[in-house]
């Protein structure tokens, strides 16, 4: 059984219990406990069910790279699916539950795949449950949807919040080992601005637990001075509980930092995003150990040798009394020596090396450990927990030497760098035969703009595996000559054995497991050879091996060899898969951060915001902004209060925020000359004081956006754009003059939010304004299209005479911080004038009843001004204009275009949105011809009937006649074409 | 070929799985061949496919530079639908859709074409509108889809928050036969059914130069050698403007890393593929219990095929908003695929001002979801020498012509 051993245990506090839940059953930890660690001392060994066959499956490793022991932590909303024990602190309260079983861990149903595991190799579903048809989506598939995912999905909204923070450096240390502190200390001496990053909560990475020696001190001792002496430097920032999850282009990296995981509900954010800028990173993130592929490596009790030691020595926990240790290396002798050294039985080590001779080895065979070289496992016995190992030769098929019994198994099928920082942005990989592993090229490191590399690796991520060469290492690559020296033991080197035995049949090699949480077993990866999914792409995607969420950190390596084996050909041309990040993963609400709920994207406010607000108000989102849609009072549904609004405007006046509209100003020597270009009319001819309305198309010729435009002085231009295109304007402006019209002397800026527009729109117009007293707003000295600055009520105005519904209209400008007042006076003074405030869609419906276009609706990206009956505002006079060319085009060009119309339905109902208006027979594709389709439909108030407006197919030329439009029914409604006007045709009411 | 059945699955099971074929030959490239399809993603594989099968033309090669299946055949996100607004693109992707409905049973090979049906959410007045006017569209074209209201959204798609405090959703655009299917599988089972044809895929082999004479196509140089063709397929996607500029023609095409990534897998809690145009992001759960999450193309021309993340921050966000439930799992796996636009976001269906070379490509960011189409269109256009009316639309004239094809309408510009 495994168990919490009477003494030792570096990280954790005895005096300080933690009591925590497993499944319902209550545990207790200590202080500096993972939760790993803490059921183990429990002798909770399983932890788990395998993805596919459902195995019985107990904690492997001590760290990120853990594949099986994850589990639901938490309850309600802060429940987190698949957390992975070894890296999860202990606290008081902590709630686990084991994960894809049913009804439970100890008997599971899903194990019928395991018996069933025959008939259910790499890749068989592609080959069955093909017939029926129908059976897949009904039958097959929500069966296996079910059996597979393995955490459940959190049902309650996260009750935790995330932050996301900036952070930048010369140089950017990943990991804490004793290689990241060395290269700290380095890089720090040198006086650069150093970031150092650990993602446990703990420095010093694996030394101590390996009881390295350095510059004569032991590695606790000396982790603690480098740390202080890190502490100590102004030019240094340290920070545990944070995890190098990506490196991108340019030196951007990405680091998640817990912050309170282990405090829970503390009131602190859960989780910190760090977006880092650094100008060189050295990623100092070590090695995992390789499992060994034995029939039965699945089964709990069987761990790497290393994570064994990691355990005992930091936790004080034995994972068994008894434990058999695995090996084609020397490395793994620390494990055995260790646990006799802690009182424990290891009844064997099976070395699978014809020798083993290194110091290691022979200083265990002192201590009177049995070792056995050649030899191997044949297979391990045991469901739920290891009872003992059937030991073979190596060199055989599996023939049975003895059977030993013991309650766990150390395997070390030797370490290989963590490669995923250096790999994420193009660094490249050797296959280093000696060592057998694939570890950072330092010839072909990724590069930044320059050409030079942006990470470098230090420690055993470079592939170095003693602690004398990993701190040589670490200190060469941050630009150090003096590295402190470490007394290690001479090792042989490592046998590149990964099969065992090696002549293993058919029946082992499908118990052999490489992934172990998506159920992938040596046979698999053999049979995707033997079926021509050779690339080792094809292999992880037939097989899924490496596609767990371990993301490979044990399988990978074990599953290239195993392939490179099975199509005779070496390691390194069989390659690696992509590494690609996070490292580890991440959660979503960090990479999201605080952008929830009403600040989920920015919010714009007009200054008159809080009175909408304030006068039930229904909002529309337009962009970033939100916009009246109408104001709704008690007892009126939405469409009452529009027409109210609509009526009221034309009856009494209305008062309409504005200030969302765009408003570019166009200023400079060439001004006129670029909009001439950038308009399809004439605006350097606008006399000063005059507006003119523009309309704007992209390069292809679709009109793009429309808008007033006012001539300010001789220089300077007012361009009104679309609340939604003003951003999008701007930017078309400046890309036309950064990058084409360079040498044009023009300055462009956005004043949207300078400025509080209202419109001012009715017969009582006029009035109010002259209630609001200063200027004159008279006909006669602010005619129709143009404008003036002066006063109005006693705030700074520029009146604007434009109207874009029919009626006498006046837009007045002030500035931004006035306008809440100026709004006010309005609505004051308006009173008595019957003025009501209206939202957007009274404007749309009656822009609408006096045909004028709306940009979005009849225009869609692929409509021209002529389509819309605008050929009036296109000059000319001029040589060119943006769109000019694309429109002479012979499809825009021809006759037999779709054009703007008005639509009266014969019934006086309302055409549906969206509607088209089929035409005779099919096409070539069998699909109903059409002739033209709605764009703009409403009930007019005005006119008492439903009206709209369409691209119809010459429509113009066909004034009068009926044309049939689709219902979402599947009728038809009758519509006779007629002029897009419907409202005051002479334009008689607006210009008065 | 032997065919796949359960039968044969447990035939094999008595054996240990050691009779299995090879899934596809291996073979050396000829001297020549009657067709050569440069490519081997899901749409040169269909191409091939449906040469062998609809034209009785079986001599071809299929060359791939990488491993087949492995650029954005092995890298999207598998959503499938036929909900387009203009005519060409709801004919092909509505013939697309067709055929992956019986595709598994065609190449007794199952690629999981899985009809969980998808909705587009609509969150603006103005999305509203053009949703509606897609339904009416598509009634037209024969393609079923409906607009339905936010509570039956909800009752779809149970996690889903309908009154988010900034788009609430007013709606959805609704295609019950949309849905998913397993990438890789796809390209696979072509492979497969071409291999069987007798048709060589050679993998590993790039092409570095094409051969004409005459204004005609006479062949490839590869890395494997001279390759002789009659015919040639272009179908490179990302890369086609590089193998255009082999065979002396230029192309309106651009290049960008469009983003995707995965959470972790979880038991099922989303049937219904959901697409969010508004905030920008989608979202499926494979059949592992993943969350499959699409983002943004990158705003720049490039070739890596990374991601970065500014996109997986702006789509999370997004999807965080519109299913709050997803805030506590785990991105697992982010990464880009490289993918061809054209000035109008439509495809390429096309002759080419090269004799007898053809060209299919910029199918931008919805490529997979047309693959049976694009390949039963594209192999009409090699066998016949000119376009079927699926693909007449899709010629690289309509750019001089104006005639665009303009998907992106359905999105337009708030007022």
């Amino acid at each position: 059984m495994s168990t919490r051993l009477s003494c030792g245990g570096r990280l954790i506090d005895r005096r300080a219990p933690r009591d925590f839940s497993f499944n319902g059953k209550k545990m207790r930890g200590f202080l500096g406990d993972t939760l790993a660690s803490a059921l183990l001392a429990n002798d909770q060994m399983l932890v788990g069910r395998s993805f596919k066959y459902h195995r019985p499956r107990g904690i492997v490793a001590a760290g990120p790279e853990e594949p099986n022991a994850l589990v639901g932590l938490g309850v309600g909303s802060r429940f987190e699916p698949n957390q992975r024990v070894t890296t999860t602190e202990l606290f008081q309260g902590l709630t686990a539950t084991s994960q894809n079983h049913w009804p439970s861990l100890e008997y599971d149903v899903g194990v019928v795949n395991n018996y069933a595991a025959r008939f259910l190799p790499g890749g068989f579903y592609y080959k069955t449950f093909i017939h029926p048809r129908f059976a897949w989506k009904h039958v097959f598939e929500p069966i296996i949807r079910r059996s597979a995912g393995l955490g459940k999905a959190p049902i309650d909204r996260d009750a935790d919040r995330y932050e996301q923070a900036y952070d930048f450096a010369d140089v950017l240390v990943i990991g804490g080992g004793v290689a990241g502190l060395q290269a700290a200390l380095v890089a720090g001496r040198s006086g650069a601005r150093v970031l150092v990053l650990e993602q446990t909560a703990h420095w010093g990475g694996r030394a101590p637990v390996d009881e390295a020696e350095i510059g004569g001190l032991t590695a606790d001792e000396w982790i603690r001075n480098a740390v202080e002496a890190l502490e100590g430097m102004q030019n240094v920032t340290l920070r545990l509980r944070t995890m190098g999850a990506g490196v991108y282009d340019h030196g951007y990296v990405l680091a998640e930092e817990r912050i309170a995981d282990h405090t829970p509900a503390d009131g602190r954010p859960r989780k910190r995003l760090w977006r880092i800028r650094a100008a060189k990173v050295i990623a100092a993130q070590g090695a995992i150990e390789r499992p060994l592929s034995f029939a039965g490596n699945d089964v709990p009790g069987v761990m790497l040798a290393g994570s064994v030691r990691d355990f005992v020595v930091n936790h004080a926990v034995a994972p068994g009394d008894r434990t058999v240790v695995v090996t084609n290396n020397d490395d793994a002798y620390r494990t055995a020596i260790l646990l006799v050294e802690a009182g424990l039985s290891v009844p064997v080590v099976l070395d699978a090396r014809a020798a083993a001779d290194g110091e290691l080895p022979r200083r265990a065979r002192a201590m009177g450990i049995r070792v056995e070289t050649g030899r191997g496992i044949a297979s391990v016995k045991g469901g739920k927990r290891v009872t003992g190992v059937a030991v073979c030769a190596q060199a055989g098929q599996g023939a049975v030497l003895e059977t030993i019994a013991c309650d766990s198994v150390a395997m070390s099928g030797g370490w290989s760098p963590i490669v995923h920082l250096w790999s994420h942005c193009g660094g490249k990989l050797i296959w280093d035969e000696v060592n057998a592993h694939f570890r950072p090229d330092p010839d072909r490191p990724p590069t930044g703009q320059d050409g030079q590399g942006i990470v470098v690796t230090a420690g055993s991520a470079s592939g170095a595996l003693t602690t004398d060469a990993v701190l040589r290492d670490a200190t060469n690559a941050a630009g150090g000559t003096d590295a402190p020296e470490a007394a290690v033991p001479q090792e042989a080197p490592v046998a590149a054995i990964w099969v065992m035995p090696q002549g293993a049949g058919p029946e082992l090699r499908a118990k052999m497991w490489l992934d172990y949480q998506n159920d992938v077993k040596v046979s698999d990866v053999q049979l995707a050879a033997r079926e021509g999914y050779t690339s080792v792409e094809h292999t992880k995607r037939y097989t899924t091996l490496g596609m767990a969420t371990d993301q490979g950190k044990l399988s990978n390596i074990n599953g290239l060899a195993v392939l490179s084996q099975a199509l005779s050909i070496d390691i390194p041309q069989v390659g690696t898969t992509t590494f690609r990040p996070p490292y580890t993963p991440v959660t979503l609400g960090a990479l999201a951060g605080e952008a929830r709920d009403d600040i989920f994207q920015p919010l714009r406010r007009t200054p008159m915001h809080e009175w909408h607000e304030a006068h039930d108000v229904e909002w529309e989102p337009v962009g970033l902004w939100r916009r009246p849609y109408c104001y709704r009072r008690p007892g009126e549904t939405s469409h009452q209060a529009v027409m109210r609004e609509v009526s009221n405007t034309r009856t009494n006046v209305g008062l309409l925020d504005a200030s969302t509209l765009g408003k570019i100003i166009v200023k400079g020597p060439d001004a006129g000359k670029f909009l001439d270009m950038l308009y399809t009319g004439m605006m350097s001819t606008l006399p000063v004081g005059k507006c003119r309305y523009g309309l704007m198309c992209n390069e292809q010729g679709f009109l793009s956006d429309d808008g007033v435009v006012a001539r300010i002085d001789e220089e300077t231009w007012l361009c009104h754009t679309t609340s939604g295109g003003a951003d999008r304007i701007h930017a078309w402006m400046e890309d036309w003059l950064q990058c084409e019209w360079w040498d044009w002397q023009v300055f462009t800026a956005n004043v949207t939010e300078q400025y509080a527009q209202v419109a001012v729109v009715g017969p009582n117009a006029r009035k109010l304004l002259e209630k609001l007293g200063g200027m004159d707003v008279s006909k006669e000295t602010l005619p129709f299209m143009q404008w003036q600055d002066g006063t109005l009520g006693g705030f700074r105005a520029r009146v604007y005479r434009i109207s874009f519904s029919g009626e006498l209209s006046y837009e007045i400008a002030v500035p931004a911080n006035e306008g809440r007042a100026f709004w006010d006076a309005c609505v004051a003074v308006g009173a008595e004038l019957g003025a009501m405030p209206y939202g957007t869609e009274c404007l749309h419906v009656m822009r609408a009843e006096k045909g004028f276009i709306m940009i979005g609706d009849e225009t869609d990206g692929t409509v021209i001004p002529q389509d819309l009956n605008l050929g009036w505002a296109i000059s000319k006079k001029k040589a060119d204009y943006l769109g000019k060319r694309g429109q002479e085009r012979a499809f825009l060009a021809s006759p037999d275009r779709w054009k703007l119309v008005g639509l009266e339905t014969l019934d006086g109902s309302v055409l549906e949105d969206g509607a088209y208006a089929p035409a005779e027979g099919l096409n070539a594709n069998g699909q109903r011809n059409t002739q033209g389709r709605v764009t703009s439909t409403y009930f007019s108030p005005t006119l008492g009937r439903g009206i709209a407006m369409g691209l119809v197919l010459r429509g113009p030329d066909r004034m009068g006649e009926v044309v049939e439009f689709t219902k979402l029914d599947g009728s038809l409604a009758k519509a006779k074409i007629v002029d897009q006007v419907f409202y005051d045709k002479e334009g008689a009411k607006q210009d008065v | 070929m032997r065919r796949y059945s359960v039968f044969a699955i447990a035939r094999e099971a008595m054996r240990h799985h050691t009779g299995w074929e090879r899934a596809w030959a291996s073979p050396e490239p000829r001297a020549s061949y009657d067709v050569v399809i440069v490519g081997a993603g899901g749409h040169g594989l269909a191409t091939a496919y449906y040469l062998g099968k609809n034209f009785g033309i079986t001599n071809v090669a299929v060359i791939e530079k990488g491993w087949l299946g492995g650029g954005n055949t092995g890298r999207n996100t598998t959503i499938i639908r036929s909900n387009y607004l203009q005519d060409p693109s709801a004919a092909i992707y509505d013939k697309a859709l067709s055929l992956y409905e019986n595709l598994s049973q065609d190449l007794n090979y199952n690629v999981m074409f899985s009809p969980r049906g998808l909705l587009m959410l609509a969150q603006t007045h103005h999305e509203v509108r053009g949703y509606l006017r897609t339904v009416h569209a598509n009634n037209l074209q024969g393609v079923k889809t409906e607009w339905i209201g936010p509570e039956k959204v909800k009752e779809l798609v149970p996690i889903i928050n309908i009154h988010g405090p900034r788009y609430p959703i007013l709606g959805a655009l609704y295609q019950e036969r949309g849905g998913t299917a397993r990438h890789d599988a796809v390209a696979w089972g072509y492979a497969r059914a071409c291999s069987a044809m007798g048709m060589h895929i050679i993998q590993q082999c790039e092409v570095t130069g094409v051969r004409s004479e005459g204004g005609q196509v006479t062949g490839v140089d590869t890395t494997k050698g001279h390759i002789g063709c009659k015919k040639l397929g272009i179908v490179v996607a990302g890369h086609s403007g590089q193998v255009a500029a082999m065979a002396g023609f230029r192309l309106p095409v651009e290049s960008m890393a469009l983003q995707a990534l995965v959470s972790e897998p979880i038991k099922p809690c989303m049937d219904v593929v959901v697409m969010a145009n508004t905030v920008h992001g989608y979202m499926s759960q494979s059949d592992k219990g993943e969350m499959v999450i699409g983002g943004g193309t990158d705003g720049f021309n490039n070739y890596t095929q990374r991601g970065s993340f500014h996109h997986i921050e702006e789509t999370l966000r997004a999807l965080i908003e519109t299913f709050p439930m997803i805030s506590r799992l785990k991105m697992l796996r982010q990464w880009g695929g490289i993918v061809d636009m054209t000035g109008d976001r439509s495809p390429l269906i096309s002759k080419t001002p090269l004799g007898n070379c053809f060209i299919n490509c910029g199918w931008g960011t919805g490529g997979f979801k047309a693959i049976p189409g694009s390949g039963w269109a594209m192999a009409e256009l090699v066998a016949k020498g000119e376009p079927g009316p699926l693909a007449a639309e899709f010629s690289i004239d309509r750019f001089k012509e104006g005639r665009f094809i303009d998907e992106s309408v359905a999105a337009g510009v708030a007022h």
